[in-house]
This record gives structure tokens, sequence and C-alpha cells, in this order.
């Protein structure tokens, strides 16, 4: 009777083990049904995610797009103030070159209406303090004349001369002279 | 005769000076004058000959008639303000004391005293013996000029003043005395010089005695102000400031606290005031050109002078304020133009180079110094206007950049700019003729467009 109980333990033991080993089986794929059914359930939450993303793009898109925008306007406004009409020595008289930019600067003063500047001109430390302030003078007089031409209104452009007074390039180098010779837009 | 004469008048003045002295106003008495003075038996120098040689002089120590340690002390700093002021006319040689074969400040400071062997045989033309006298709280200086050659008292004076910081300027008045009898002119020795200086990165307008002495801060703007002028009298300067955001033309009397402002539209620069008027002329942009106009001291335009396009500035009268000279570029270069006022007739007065600019007129009226741009290098020049289109002649050279040339009251001199030294801008001085170049005075930052004085009484 032991004897026989042990077989059928045993027998028991076998069939379970056999058992296990299929249903081993199976659950591995119930597995895998399980991770297809969560990757649904992630499917669906990240459609949410990318519809937010996607706004959240377009929202970063329009940003840079603005931000470019700016960027362009400051970089076009800082041009405007930064860009300096250039002179020969003891000259006041507009190159092609000076032109160019004048005609530039006017585009931009057409872009921005509400934009008043003053103009100043400005020598190299060469030659005499009083003909020096003359001469800027000239100079600021020469570029405010061409954008009054090319239709800006006087009343947005206020001429002052600072002769060797106010050093834009405070070298005592021909490069640094070249730079002094010119007349300044000033934002007001 | 000369040492009677001396006493006898100093003995009627001292009776005098307890009056006066009473009174109290002024600092300083000139007590006498003395003897008609006898230039005309001495050669008068010509200050404005480029070959002159330097006259000669001895200056001896100051008698210390008390003996006192005071008188002592200030007589070795009378005897330095004189040798220091008339060394810097350019035109006195002041003898080392070394070489001296007598000491009059022990053997007498009087003619009769004097042996005039002495200071011949070392070379001197000329002595001026000095004493000083300090009692009763007065500060009383004797000085004296001899011609050693005739053995003659030129001049002699006597100053008191009620405290030691009067000496320099007691001595100063018989440098003035000194240079009347030698050259018929009172000289530079109550001259003033104005003139641009930075501070702290502003430029403010200064003013100091002839040689530099004593500088003072005029203005306070805390901007750029610049170009400053004299008035004749030296009671008022002109200048232009930046104070109002743009160049203004600021009027200002030195004693009271009055002025005006002129500031017209554009461009107000370059004051020049009408010799031995309160009224000036300008360069004035308003008009849409810089053009040169004559304006009353409140500022009212009351005349345009010129008419031409382009740059017209830095107007400076003739002497006689008939004729103005000033810079125009309208022949296509920066040029110097005289305007006569009368007739109208313009000329231009530069031809070589292409760049001149800065004109200041000489005393006599005959010349003009100016700036002239030569290869890069700035200098300063002077035309001979009586000869017609002469030749300029070129007074700097070599010693990097030199502007803004203005003569001393006598013509004797010639003050201006010069980066000669460490590159920074200084004041520098020289003779007419271009000697003896040296600097005017140390003073921190950087110093411009210096503008000498006219003679004001010599006794002012």
């Amino acid at each position: 009777m032991k004897k026989k109980m042990w077989i059928n333990f045993m027998a028991v033991m076998l069939v379970a083990g056999l058992f296990m080993t299929v249903s081993c089986a199976k659950k591995t794929i119930v597995s895998e049904h399980a991770t297809i059914e969560d990757q649904a359930d992630v499917n669906t939450k990240n459609l949410a995610e990318q519809e937010r993303i996607k706004a959240q793009e377009q929202h970063d898109q329009m940003i840079k797009e603005q931000a470019l925008k700016d960027a362009k306007s400051v970089a076009a406004k800082n041009r405007f103030a930064n860009q300096n009409v250039h002179f020969d020595f003891d000259n006041s008289q507009l190159s092609p070159m000076a032109k160019t930019l004048l005609k530039e600067k006017a585009d931009w003063l057409s872009a921005n209406a509400e934009v008043s500047v003053i103009i100043a001109g400005h020598c190299d430390e060469r030659g005499t303090t009083e003909y020096n302030i003359a001469l800027g003078e000239r100079r600021a007089v020469a570029a405010k004349n061409y954008l009054l031409n090319l239709g800006i209104s006087g009343s947005r452009l206020t001429v002052i001369s600072y002769g060797e007074e106010k050093p834009l390039d405070l070298g005592h180098t021909e490069a640094a002279y070249r730079n002094n010779r010119c007349a300044q837009f000033v934002i007001n | 005769m000369n040492q009677i004469s001396l006493n006898k008048v100093y003995d009627i003045c001292s009776q005098f000076r307890c009056l006066i002295f009473s009174a109290c106003l002024v600092v300083i008495f000139i007590l006498f004058s003395v003897l008609p003075i006898q230039a005309k038996e001495y050669d008068s120098i010509n200050i404005s000959n480029p070959f002159l040689n330097k006259t000669p002089i001895a200056i001896t120590k100051f008698k210390a008639f008390n003996g006192s340690d005071a008188e002592n002390t200030d007589g070795i700093k009378a005897e330095q303000i004189l040798k220091d002021a008339l060394a810097f006319t350019g035109y006195l040689k002041v003898l080392d004391s070394v070489t001296f074969l007598s000491n009059p400040a022990q053997t007498g400071i009087q003619l009769g005293q004097i042996n005039f062997k002495d200071w011949t045989g070392i070379g001197a033309d000329l002595l001026v013996t000095g004493g000083i006298e300090e009692k009763d709280n007065l500060v009383r200086l004797k000085l004296r000029l001899f011609d050693t050659l005739n053995s003659k008292l030129l001049v002699g004076r006597v100053y008191t003043g009620t405290t030691s910081q009067d000496i320099r300027r007691m001595v100063l008045l018989f440098c003035s005395e000194i240079s009347h009898t030698l050259t018929g002119n009172w000289g530079v020795f109550n001259s003033k010089i104005a003139f641009v200086s930075t501070v702290n990165g502003h430029k403010e307008i200064f003013v100091c005695e002839f040689d530099g002495h004593n500088p003072k801060q005029i203005t306070h703007h805390k901007s750029i102000s610049l170009s400053p002028s004299w008035s004749s009298d030296g009671q008022w300067l002109s200048y232009v400031s930046y104070a109002n955001g743009k160049p203004d033309i600021y009027i200002k009397n030195l004693k009271e606290n009055r002025g005006a402002i002129v500031n017209y539209k554009g461009s107000n620069l370059s004051p020049d005031w009408v010799p031995g008027q309160l009224n000036l002329a300008a360069s004035l942009s308003f008009s849409g050109n810089q053009e040169i106009y004559l304006l009353t001291k409140k500022g009212e335009i009351t005349k345009r002078i010129t008419n031409s396009l382009g740059v017209n500035v830095s107007p400076r009268f003739s002497p006689d304020g008939k004729k103005i000279a000033f810079t125009s570029n309208r022949g296509g270069t920066p040029q110097i133009y005289i305007k006569d006022l009368e007739s109208g007739d313009v000329e231009r007065v530069t031809f070589k180079g292409r760049y001149n600019t800065s004109p200041a007129w000489s005393p006599d009226g005959k010349k003009i110094a100016y700036v002239g741009i030569v290869k890069n290098k700035i200098n300063i020049f002077i035309v001979n206007l009586a000869s017609g289109q002469g030749m300029p002649v070129q007074l700097t050279m070599n010693q990097k950049d030199n502007e803004d040339p203005s003569w001393s009251p006598d013509g004797s001199l010639i003050v201006f700019t010069s980066n000669r030294e460490g590159g920074e801008s200084k004041l520098f001085v020289m003779t007419s003729a271009g000697m003896d170049q040296r600097r005017l005075l140390t003073l921190a930052g950087k110093q411009t467009q210096p503008y000498w004085s006219r003679s004001t009484s010599f006794k002012n």
C-alpha cells in the first residue's frame, strides 16, 4: 500500500511536472500578450503625449520664429546703429559705399517710423580742434541730406558734431583714424 | 644825483604811506615812481628779432635790511622769482651768480655803492639789485635796474605789501618795469593764459599766470568745454561747451557771476573778442552753413562776415580790430584767409600745403602764426603779412604734433600745444622765432587750446 502511494505520488509529481512544463510555455505566450496590451496602453498615452509635444513644438516653433524675427529685427537695428558711414581725411563727401549704407539705413528708418536718430559727426585726431568740429558737422549733415533725399523726414534726424572730441576708436593707428572719420547713428 | 632823488622821493612817499595804509583797501601800494625812465639811452631790445642775442643780466642776492630770518628767507624767494621771470622772457640771459665778483647785498644796492667794473667784467650788460625790509607787518622790496656799461640807474622802484604772499606780485611789477625800460612794452608779466584741460575725463577751462604759475579751474560743466578766448580787458572769457548737449558759446565775466549763452541751432564755435570792445566774432551754423558773424556779448547777431559755402571757422581779429583772419575750405582745402571789415575784401594768406588752420595774429599785426599739416606732421608756422606772400617760417619740427599757437601780449613768445613728451598734449612756450621751446606747466591730464590774454594795465 505504502509502495502504491509512493508510485501515485511520483506519478502525480511527474504529471504535475509535465503540466508545469506545458503551463510554463503557455505562460510565456500570455506574458507576451500582456506586453502587447501594455504596449497598446502606452501607445494610447503616447498619442496624447505626442499631441502635447506637437503642440509644444508648434508653440516652440512659433516662439523660435518670433525670436528669429526679433533677432533679425535686433540685428537690423544693431546694424543700423553700429554701421558707421565713413569718410576720407578732411572730406565730407559720401563715397559709393557710404551711399549704399545710407540707403539701407533709409529702409530701416522707413520700416521703423517711430524712431528718431541723432547723426553724430566725428573726425580723426589729426587736424585741429575747431576745424574738426566744423568738418564733423559737415559729415553728419551730408549723411542727413542723403536720407532727406530718400524721403526720411528731417524732424526725425538731429545732427551734432563732436569733431575729434569723442573718438569711437581710442587708438592712434591708421585703422583707428579710419574708424573715427565717420557719421555715427544713435537711436534716440 | 640819481641816488639823491631816489631817497628824496622815497621820503615824501613814506609820509603818504601812513594815510594809504590806514585806508587798508589795496593789498599792494606802489609807493613811489622814481626818475624819468632813461630807456632812450639804452639800445632798445627788438624782441621780435629772430636772430636776437640774449642780453646778459646779473641779478644780485637781496639785501636783508634788518637781517631777520624772515627777510633772508623771503629775499631768497624774491631773488628766485625775479630770475625765473626774467629768464622766461626769451630775450634776457640770467647769469650764474657763481661768477659774481662782488656782493651788493653786503656792500650796498644803490647807484653809488655799485662797482660797475665787477659786472662788466663778467659780461653783464644789465644788473638788478634787490633789497627786502620786513617791519610793522609790511614787506617792502627795493629794486633797481642798472645799465652797467654806462653806469646808470635805468629804473628803481619800492613796493610795499602786507604779507610775504605779495612778494611774487611785487617782483613781477618790477619785471614789467624792466620790460618797459628795455623794450618799450610792458611785457608778459601781468598776462594770463586760458586753456583747456581734462579733469576726470571731461574737458574744462583753466586759467594760469603767464609762466604757468597758479593754474585754476574756471568751468565745472563736466562736459566738453573748448576754445577759451580773453576779452581785451581780461575781465571776460568766452568759450564753447557741450554742457547742453551741443556746442554753444558761453560768455562769462570772471569777477561777477554774469554772462550769456549763444545757443543758436547747430554749432556755435570758436568765439574771439573784438579788440577793445565787448563784442565777439564766432562761427555759427544755424543757416545750414558754417559762417562767421559779429555778436554782442549777449549773443545778438550784428553782422554776417563770411558768405561762402563750406567751413568758415576760427575767426581771429587783427590787433587793430579792422580785419579778421579765419580758416575756410572754400578753395577745397582748409586755408587761412583775411577779411578786411571796412572794404569787405578777402585775401588768402596761406598757399603752401593742403591743410592750414588755427590762425593767430601777432600783437604788432604783421604776422600770423598757424597750424600746418605736411606729410602727416602737424606743426606751427608763421607767415609774414608785410612782405606779401612770403615763404612761411616753420617754428616747430621733429617734435611730434604741435598745435594751437597763441602770442604773448608783447609778441615775444608763443604758447602752443605739443604731445612731444609722453604722447599726451601739454602746453609749451617758445620765442616767436621758435627758440627756447619748453614746458609751460605741469598739470595732470591733457592740456590744449591755450589763449594768451592781452596786456591789461600793468598795474592791475
